[in-house]
């Protein structure tokens, strides 16, 4: 088919294009590694309140990839600007290839650093925090890291199209992924939560992405959170790669 | 005669803008039609309409109204269609920082459909020809402004369409590139492929394509080949200079006319023997207008190398021997700013300079200087 063709080519180009290019990769990583390095120790002291009495690197790690996700993504429209800036999207709307094709090659390319990002990650969690995290817990991780990525990419490429600058850009992601980040529980489990907040936590769809990683990363694969979790990811991934298409069909770049 | 259906068909096409402002009509309701191998230059001043026409006819920009046909592909219901036919060379450039110049070359060749043997071969070919080789593996913001231009175009030819749309391909380029282009540009034409090519620079038009459309605010003021739109607008313009010794004490002092009153100066005075220059012209051809400057008489007449020698024979017959008699063209400057009231030249910095057949025009604007004695 065309369309995967096309969505390979753009794939391939993109990818080079980062690996030629890692540092943004690179940069991107830091900020959960420096999460898991500086902030993740403290929380071996917290006790039975952070984790419930099992370890706290089970419960905090997960965590961390899915920090990833959401920031890895979130910015990956910032590329997308600079390319309608230099023409390089307008002279690819100019060929015959899908529209879809355009897109999903690029959110294909931040899947797979975001995937890469997340195993180095969890990676150095296990060499330098011990963690040791079920083995198809942490492959069914890795995929729902790649559903949150396909999500947050596609609507920051939407968003990009719409604001055309990185400023636009710049001010909504900011009113965004800080309150996602907070009321998805990466940071601190929600069961710390007053009754209100976790109420509001549930309408994040991360909240419940993070609830199911943990149960995974734990072994607890027969749980409601896992399957709610995984279902409400596939959905939210399935709603904005919908709504990155539609944009990148209809915007007259 | 039977002429082939045109392959760029455009009725009535028209593009509004939306600003803070108000509304800003760019295009309005233009009509086009090009033939198969026509090397079509878009002229006009900026904000004339010329890149908003261009992107509409490649599919990205809708039109708010009107209609066109590209390759028998309809705009509006097939836009793929229209993209697999033409190639497109946007006014600013199409590369980023990052790219290297051969991958993105063979990446735009194979985003047409073209497999990756052909692609690269393509690409390898095209990069001589636009003065590009050596350069293939360095990534675009390593590149002169120049060198990033050709591979703009590169990128623009190297799935080998028959459609090619360039605008303003040759900004920035230097004299040896832009003549380089030129080139590739006409000898595209020899392989039937048909070029529409928007451009502000006068000699440009003149010497790279075969039709003219002249745009001003949205619309299309003249429509012709560089040659009839000069024609149109000017005629041509004899210059007879007159050698003053030889003339000495035989005349008076004449003042310079003009059919065109409001557009020259009346005020000149003039070498003795100009007079009977005027007159002799006048006798031997159908003159447009004439401007006296010292001991030159600029004439201005429909057909200028039909004109000569009749001219001649009614100066030998007045006892007038002209020391020089010159015939040029009017540029398409005049050209321009007679139909729009603006010169290009203005917007043209200094790019315009040494073009070939460079008068500056001289009965519509001429402003001679007559120095008094
Ligand atoms: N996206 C837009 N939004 C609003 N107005 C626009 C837009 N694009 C173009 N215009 C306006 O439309 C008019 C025509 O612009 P266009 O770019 O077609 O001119 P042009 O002939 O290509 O000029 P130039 O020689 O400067 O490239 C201008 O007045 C311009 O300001
Ligand atoms: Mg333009």
């Amino acid at each position: 088919m065309h369309m995967i063709h096309e969505t390979r080519l753009i794939f391939w180009s993109h990818l080079r294009a980062n690996l030629r290019n890692p540092a943004w990769a690179v940069i991107m990583l830091m900020q959960p590694l420096l999460y898991l390095v500086l902030f993740g120790p403290l929380l071996e002291n917290l006790g039975g309140a952070y984790a419930d009495g099992s370890d706290p690197w089970l419960v905090f790690t997960p965590g961390m990839v899915l920090m990833i996700a959401l920031f890895g993504s979130a910015f990956a429209g910032f590329g997308l600007v600079a390319e309608l800036r230099s023409g390089v999207v307008e002279r690819q709307r100019v060929t015959p290839a899908s529209r879809n094709a355009l897109l999903l090659g690029r959110v294909a390319k931040d899947m797979t650093v975001l995937v890469a990002q997340a195993v180095v990650l969890i990676g150095i969690a296990i060499a330098a925090f011990g963690v040791r995290p079920d083995p198809l817990g942490m492959v069914a991780t890795l995929a729902l890291v790649a559903l949150v990525g396909v999500a947050f990419a596609s609507a920051s490429y939407a968003l990009a199209l719409k604001t055309r600058s990185e400023d636009g850009m710049a001010s909504t992601l900011n009113s965004l992924t800080v309150p996602l980040l907070l009321l998805s529980g990466i940071l601190l489990p929600m069961t710390l939560a007053p009754g209100w907040l976790e109420a509001l936590s549930r309408i994040n769809p991360l909240s419940h992405t993070v609830d199911a990683v943990r149960a995974m990363f734990a072994s607890r694969f027969d749980t409601a959170e896992v399957v709610t979790g995984t279902l409400v990811t596939l959905a939210f991934a399935v709603v904005l790669g919908y709504v990155g298409t539609r944009t990148f069909q209809r915007e007259n770049a | 005669m039977n002429q082939p259906a045109p392959v760029i068909t455009a009725r009535r096409l028209a593009r509004t803008f939306q600003t803070r402002t108000g509304r800003v009509e760019a295009v309005r309701g233009i009509d086009v039609d090009v033939q198969t191998g026509e090397i079509i230059g878009l002229l006009g001043p900026n904000g004339a309409g010329k890149t908003t026409t261009v992107r509409m006819l490649t599919t990205l920009l809708a039109p708010t109204a009107g209609d066109a046909t590209i390759a028998g592909h309809d705009l509006r219901h097939d836009p793929r269609g229209v993209r697999s036919r033409i190639g497109y060379v946007a006014q600013g450039g199409s590369t980023s920082d990052e790219s290297l110049v051969l991958e993105e070359i063979i990446l735009q060749a194979r985003l047409f459909g073209i497999g990756k043997a052909r692609a690269k071969a393509n690409a390898t070919a095209l990069l001589p020809s636009l003065d590009l080789d050596g350069l293939e593996h360095r990534p675009c913001r390593q590149l002169s402004g120049g060198q990033r231009r050709r591979v703009d175009i590169a990128l623009g030819l190297v799935h080998q369409p028959h459609i090619i749309f360039l605008d303003e391909p040759t900004s920035g380029l230097d004299p040896q590139s832009r003549a380089n282009l030129w080139e590739h540009i006409r000898k595209l034409r020899t392989d039937g492929v048909t070029v529409v090519l928007s451009t502000h620079y006068l000699d440009e038009a003149d010497a790279l394509c075969d039709r003219l459309l002249v745009m001003d605010h949205g619309t299309i003021v003249a429509d012709g080949t560089p040659d009839e739109l000069k024609r149109r607008i000017s005629g041509d313009i004899v210059t007879v200079e007159i050698d003053t010794t030889a003339m000495a004490g035989s005349g008076d002092t004449a003042s310079s006319r003009s059919d065109r009153a409001a557009s020259s100066p009346e005020s000149a005075r003039s070498t003795p023997g100009t007079d009977a220059t005027v007159r002799a012209a006048r006798q031997a051809v159908d003159v447009r207008s004439v401007l006296v400057e010292r001991n030159r008489v600029h004439v201005t007449v429909e057909h200028g190398d039909q004109a000569v020698v009749p001219i001649l024979r009614a100066l030998d017959g007045a006892g007038i021997a002209p020391s020089a008699l010159t015939v040029k063209r009017p540029s398409l400057d005049d050209v321009f700013l007679s139909l729009t009231g603006r010169s290009l030249r203005d917007s043209d910095e200094n790019r315009d300079r040494g073009r070939a057949g460079g008068m500056t025009s001289e009965p519509e604007t001429g402003t001679p200087a007559v120095s008094h004695p």
